[in-house]
């Protein structure tokens, strides 16, 4: 049972880390990835031109390990890939990158939404948007703070 | 103690991390937080939290007011996270 969590400055070193991972163990029946871009219709200021990633060091790392982990046990998984980028990203790049395994596929498919869900409550990372030269942080949704606090409610 | 700042909050105080010494009385983070507002009026707008929006964080792990506190310990004080 494996957990690989880690932070990236440039997009195309995570993808290209990610795809190198290789096969997970014989016992995997099922894998599954999510991988979230930057949109350009993120900002109700405008169109956003580039995006920027603040963390805090130590503790991001930390939360990212906390809920890999907890992913791995709530569903059993055989591993799970956490991965996401810091500092500034252009349009249509890789923020997130989730890759998991599991015996079967409904724990693979329903761990994606769980670390999704609670990444966006718990995981210590702040976005800004630059629109028409100026920098604006995004707001957190309330849609998401519900889904992570679902997951709460469910336990097995 | 360390005190760090993170996003807006950072931006609102103008500075994003300050070392102190626990004060006198103080063991848990709201008082904590209060004393800081008193520090200045950027400290009260930064940590005013009048939305109950805002968060910390004491040794890495997220906490609320009525966390205790040691010195030496590293708190942060920071928005709701938009990461994802």
């Amino acid at each position: 049972m494996e957990t690989w969590v880690e932070l990236f400055q440039d997009s195309e070193a995570m993808a290209t880390r990610l795809a190198t991972w290789g096969p997970p163990s014989s016992a995997a029946g099922a894998e599954a990835s999510f991988g979230g871009r930057v949109r350009a219709d993120l900002a109700e200021e405008g169109e956003v031109e580039a995006l920027r990633l603040e963390h805090y060091p130590g503790m991001t790392e930390a939360a990212m390990q906390g809920l890999a982990q907890a992913a791995l046990s709530r569903f059993g998984l055989e591993r799970i890939a956490l991965l996401h980028r810091v500092g500034e990203l252009a349009m249509g790049e890789l923020i997130v990158a989730i890759s998991v395994a599991s015996s079967h596929r409904q724990a693979s498919l329903e761990a994606l939404t769980f670390v999704m869900d609670r990444l966006k409550e718990e995981v210590p990372l702040w976005k800004q948007v630059r629109v028409a030269g100026a920098w604006h942080w995004v707001d957190p949704k309330a849609s998401d703070a519900a889904a992570a606090e679902a997951w709460c409610a469910q336990r097995p | 103690m360390r005190v760090l700042y993170f996003a807006r909050t950072r931006e609102l105080l103008g500075a994003g991390q300050e070392d102190l010494c626990l004060p006198e009385g103080i063991r848990e983070v709201g008082e904590l937080r209060r004393h800081l507002c008193g520090l200045s009026p950027r400290h009260a707008l930064a940590l005013g939290d009048r939305q109950g929006q805002l968060r910390v964080a004491v040794n890495h792990h997220l906490v609320g007011e009525a966390h205790p506190l040691a010195d030496g310990d590293e708190v942060a004080f920071f928005p709701p996270v938009t990461g994802g």
